[in-house]
């Protein structure tokens, strides 16, 4: 195991102010990781999804060193980032998606230099590491420009080379698609899968995109109030949680809604039709079945369960299955 | 040890490249501080063109306070108080990429703040202090030579550790920046005239909270070969530079304290 966590729990004392008493604060502990047990194999490529506040940047801090857990134990490549944070900074490299690591008003190529020696890296390594990335990443035509002048995209991938010139065996990325273009999304995607299948770096990534995910990750870990609600592959997980599937049908003429027992007609657009079914209710093979019986069927495709969808489903029933998953905030301390 | 320093010329020199890109403020920023500071010295002139000594300290004298002091103090200036940036970059969250490589965070911090333009007013010090070196009837024997370097190295060490010390506090109390220059700019002040102008409470801070005294005031008694009018004990002369490593000491301390409670609070 690479990473692991047991038992993690991350608690902040914020302050705010008392209802009614003017000047007065009340001192509220609010539990941002709750008891997160975890581990990851080395080249796993991992999502970290949940949704805002659930406690994702929150275990990242806690995997790089920089926060320290409340309580639990936490071990990255064998040693505690908290205790070893210095030189454990060597072994992983970091992206944080809204915040660049880059020197701002110097060229992109100064900032890879600068890192060379920060990181201590041999030059002839950083050198060759350097050549991979820019063909890679397809840097050549900005390595030149003051890094406030990039766009968003070319600064990520800026970012990208940064965290991964000294060789780290893991990566970890907050965020690593926020506010990206398609075309963009899609290189930073393919970039990480490459790394990840080709140096077998081991990536953890958090996300609010779950197309990163599905196109990215083998696994998926779900949290939601500082709780994993779910971990397992991105194909178990639809599998459980994706509840409808869709039956596109072709007909031979175009014709009105068809009745199906147990699904029901979403869409109609000519000749096409979507038919939509609870797994609960039926199967594929019945559905196709039963419309082959009152049509002629030229061609059909069944869809799969939508990411989002699932997600949604992952959430609902994870705040129903943990009693204490709401209740966060714990009685207000003097 | 010797590799950090090279990384932090490095990291230093990438910043004062960055600053050349605004090259008409840059170039203007440094000639102007170190034109202010001058008038700094302006007022202790005027100050003598009044009364023709301080409290048995000639004009020469005072000069050599103040030149101490003030090489000392932008020394540390230039290298080490950029560590006043901490609570800026918490704010704006540009901390924690410091604490994400492989080097000691304050190091990282001093060289990526580090601005050449305060060398302006350093260069005014320094030919302020050659003046008063020239002036005062010295004999500069050994020993006088020997505690005036000891006097600059453990100067520094104290200013320094002074703001490290402030800066770590705004960790807690991430507002407290004003009150925290009071003791820097303050301890500076208090520097540049002989401790025996101010009033025994001063006095008393000066030496034991913040002890300032021990930059320039009790190494100068004994370099211009002064006695004290206070009747301070003697040794005091001599103490500099242990007052230096213990302000060194708390100073990393108190950084690291603070470093353990950002990393548990993320604050």
């Amino acid at each position: 195991m690479i990473i692991s966590l047991e038992d993690v729990t991350k608690e902040f004392v914020v302050y705010r102010r008392a209802e009614g008493r003017w000047l007065r604060r009340e001192r509220v502990r609010v539990r941002a990781v709750d008891g997160v047990s975890l581990s990851v194999s080395e080249g796993e490529l991992v999502g970290y999804i949940g949704p805002n506040g659930a406690g994702k940047s929150t275990t990242i801090k806690m995997l790089t060193g920089i926060l320290v857990p409340s309580s639990g134990v936490i071990r990255v490549a064998g040693v505690d980032p908290q205790r070893r944070r210095v030189e454990l900074a060597r072994r992983i490299g970091v992206v944080f998606g809204q915040r660049t690591q880059l020197w701002w008003d110097l060229p992109l190529r100064d900032s890879f230099d600068l890192l060379r020696y920060v990181y201590r890296v041999p030059s002839a390594r950083h050198a060759s590491n350097l050549d991979a990335f820019v063909s890679l990443l397809e840097m050549s035509s900005f390595m030149e420009t003051p890094v406030r002048q990039l766009s968003l995209g070319q600064r990520m991938r800026g970012d990208l080379c940064a965290a991964l010139l000294h060789d780290p065996s893991i990566l970890y990325l907050d965020e690593p698609t926020i506010g990206l273009d398609v075309v963009s999304k899609a290189r930073v995607r393919e970039f990480l899968s490459a790394v990840n299948r080709e140096r077998g770096v081991t990536v953890v990534l958090t996300t609010h995109d779950l197309s990163d995910v599905e196109r990215l990750c083998s696994r998926l870990v779900v949290i939601d109030h500082g709780r994993v609600i779910q971990d397992g592959s991105v194909a178990s997980i639809k599998d459980r949680f994706g509840e409808f599937r869709t039956v596109v049908v072709d007909l031979e003429e175009p014709g009105p809604p068809l009745v199906v027992p147990g699904a029901e007609v979403v869409k109609v657009d000519g000749p096409r039709q979507w038919v939509r079914f609870h797994r609960s209710a039926t199967t594929a093979a019945a559905v196709v079945a039963s419309i082959a019986a009152t049509a002629k069927i030229r061609d059909l495709t069944i869809e799969e369960p939508d990411i989002e969808d699932v997600v949604t489903a992952v959430y609902r029933l994870g705040a129903l299955s943990s009693p204490s998953g709401t209740a966060r905030a714990q009685s207000p301390r003097e | 040890m010797v590799e950090t320093l090279g990384i932090y010329r490095r990291l230093a020199f990438a910043r004062v490249r960055a600053d050349w890109q605004y090259r008409g403020p840059f170039i203007g920023y440094t000639i102007t501080q170190g034109l202010i500071s001058v008038l700094d010295f302006v007022q202790i002139a005027v100050i003598f063109g009044r009364v023709s000594s301080l409290q048995g300290w000639s004009v020469a004298e005072v000069a050599f306070l103040y030149g101490t002091s003030s090489v000392a103090f932008h020394i540390g200036d230039v290298f080490v108080s950029e560590v006043e940036f901490a609570p800026k970059r918490i704010r704006l969250g540009t901390f924690d990429s410091l604490l994400v490589r492989p080097m000691g965070a304050m190091v990282q911090l001093c060289a990526d703040e580090f601005a050449f333009r305060r060398a302006g007013k350093l260069v005014q010090a320094v030919a302020i202090l050659v003046w008063a070196m020239a002036a005062v009837s010295v004999a500069w024997t050994p020993a006088r030579v020997g505690v005036f370097v000891m006097m600059l190295v453990a100067g520094t060490a104290i200013f320094g550790s002074i703001w490290v010390i402030t800066s770590s506090l705004t960790f807690w109390m991430i507002e407290a920046g004003e009150v925290m220059n009071s003791f820097t700019y303050g301890s500076a002040f208090a520097t540049e005239y002989p401790m025996v102008v101010f009033g025994r409470w001063l006095r008393r801070l000066f030496t034991f909270v913040v002890p300032a005294a021990f930059v320039n005031y009790y190494p100068a008694l004994f370099v211009l070969g002064k006695s004290d009018r206070l009747g301070g004990p003697s040794w005091r002369r001599f103490a500099s530079p242990f007052v230096a490593v213990v302000m060194v000491l708390l100073a990393s301390f108190v950084w690291r304290l603070a470093l353990r409670h950002y990393r548990s609070t993320g604050s």
